[in-house]
């Protein structure tokens, strides 16, 4: 028989084939933080056929938008989302990079102004969805690091 | 509309300020008087010290018939006081007509505009965006050499870190302009600049040495190096040497070669270059004064 290190959930959200090693940040990404109120399980370094090793996160109760996910694309462009209800995937999509990156991460550059107090989000455009390249809408600074720059 | 960065503006637009500019030229000298912004407001907010670009916006506007209020420095202002950007933008943006910001952080210019309603004019964040030089200095290479497509410019100097040598090389190279980059290794033009410029037109040539690159050179670009980017005085004192305009290193250039710095200078060029058929730099400087007309004409809706 099957062994299972974390049992299958009723509803909810499971994020599967993240990039090893990536979990906690996409939790960070899509903004899951010590407030919830409901069960999140995170497998960090599990056995995947398709990438050797892979991390999964599991939030119960809680489904989530799919444009919010999107964004796990960003440092995870393999990830899956499973909506479960009552034990069943009822529906199952593949993240893809969005076209405008807001809020999330902050500017690589030190020197640009929305490192500074003021009251804007930083933005970004993707120039390229492969390799993930974005620009600073304000400073024009370019960065494929995205998993380094989340807020 | 405002004036952010370069590469919001097509060549068909360049073009256009650069037309416009040469028939301020008269008002800009004094020779002609007008009234084209008269009763217009310019808030001139300079973070950073600055002489030539503060006073040909102002001269500018002075010329045109508008006027100009603001501060040179943060300090005294509220700014000092912790002000964010942010406030000081909404509250300039209900006193004036349009906001000309010199700020020391990149991506400024494009967070007024974020807050402002009038126009922003973007007069360099840090070591981002300074347009309008760039569109001086396209107008005083246009003036002296009429056609820039093909025309060989030298780009000599700190082009790691210098703004206006990133701006004005990516908008020669929309130009057609041939490009050779001229530096010490450490203060190359940074690779993924150089992308850039190649995508735009002709691949750039990079050297290190003056001598190869200044004999077949049209308009040699000289830049400040700056003394705090070396750790070693020494070094310093190297590089700075071998980069030295004097009548030594124009012997064998082009008759109509033309020099030009966007000052100041700080011994890059020799005084007694000045004198020679060679120096633009002066002109240069003026020319800050008709482009930044013909910008503020065409934003604030008086010029088409």
């Amino acid at each position: 028989m099957k062994e299972f290190k974390v049992t299958p959930i009723r509803n909810g959200t499971v994020i599967d084939h993240i990039t090893v090693g990536m979990a906690l940040k996409v939790l960070k990404i899509i903004g899951v933080k010590d407030d919830v109120n409901s069960t999140v399980s995170v497998l960090i370094h599990v056995p995947s056929k398709k990438a050797g090793w892979k991390d999964i996160v599991k939030i119960e109760d809680r489904e989530l938008d799919p444009k919010e996910l999107d964004r796990i694309a960003l440092i995870s462009p393999n990830a899956t989302i499973n909506i479960i209800r009552d034990y069943n995937v009822a529906e199952k999509f593949i993240v893809e990079v969005p076209n405008v990156i807001k809020g999330i991460m902050k500017c690589s550059n030190p020197g640009c102004i929305t490192n500074k107090d003021e009251p804007v989000e930083p933005e970004f455009v993707v120039e390229s969805k492969k390799p993930i390249t974005l620009r600073c809408v304000y400073c024009d600074r370019v960065t494929t690091d995205v998993a380094e720059n989340i807020r | 509309m405002d004036i952010v960065s370069i590469r919001d503006f097509s060549r068909e637009q360049i073009e256009h300020v650069l037309k416009l500019a040469d028939k301020m030229v008269p008002v800009a000298k004094g020779e002609e008087r007008s009234v084209l912004l008269e009763g217009h407001v310019l808030g001139s907010l300079f973070y950073e010290p600055s002489t030539r670009t503060r006073l040909s916006f102002e001269c500018a506007m002075t010329r045109l018939g508008g006027r100009t209020l603001g501060f040179d420095e943060p300090k005294g202002s509220s700014v000092a006081k912790g002000e964010t950007l942010a406030d000081t933008i909404r509250m300039v943006d209900s006193y004036c007509d349009v906001i000309v910001l010199r700020h020391p952080q990149e991506g400024a210019a494009r967070l007024a505009a974020h807050f402002a309603n009038k126009p922003v004019i973007n007069a360099g964040d840090g070591a981002g965006q300074h347009p309008t030089q760039t569109m001086l200095d396209l107008f005083t290479i246009r003036k002296e050499k009429k056609n820039l497509e093909g025309i060989n410019v030298v780009v000599l100097g700190d082009l790691k870190y210098g703004r206006t040598v990133h701006s004005l090389s990516e908008a020669l190279a929309m130009f057609g302009a041939q490009l050779t980059f001229v530096a010490p290794p450490s203060l190359q033009i940074p690779k993924e600049h150089l992308k850039q410029i190649e995508t735009m037109g002709h691949k750039p040539k990079i050297s290190s040495s003056l001598e190869d690159s200044i004999k077949e050179a049209d308009v040699l670009y000289v830049t400040r190096i700056q003394k705090e980017r070396f750790p070693d005085p020494a070094e310093y004192q190297k590089v700075a040497g071998t980069f030295r305009i004097d009548l030594n290193a124009l012997k064998d250039v082009k008759r109509d070669m033309i020099i030009m710095h966007p000052l100041p200078r700080v011994g890059e060029i020799a005084p007694e270059v000045d004198a020679t058929e060679h120096a633009r730099y002066f002109e240069q400087a003026f020319n800050g004064v008709p482009v930044r007309m013909a910008l503020l004409g065409l934003v604030l809706g008086a010029s088409k």
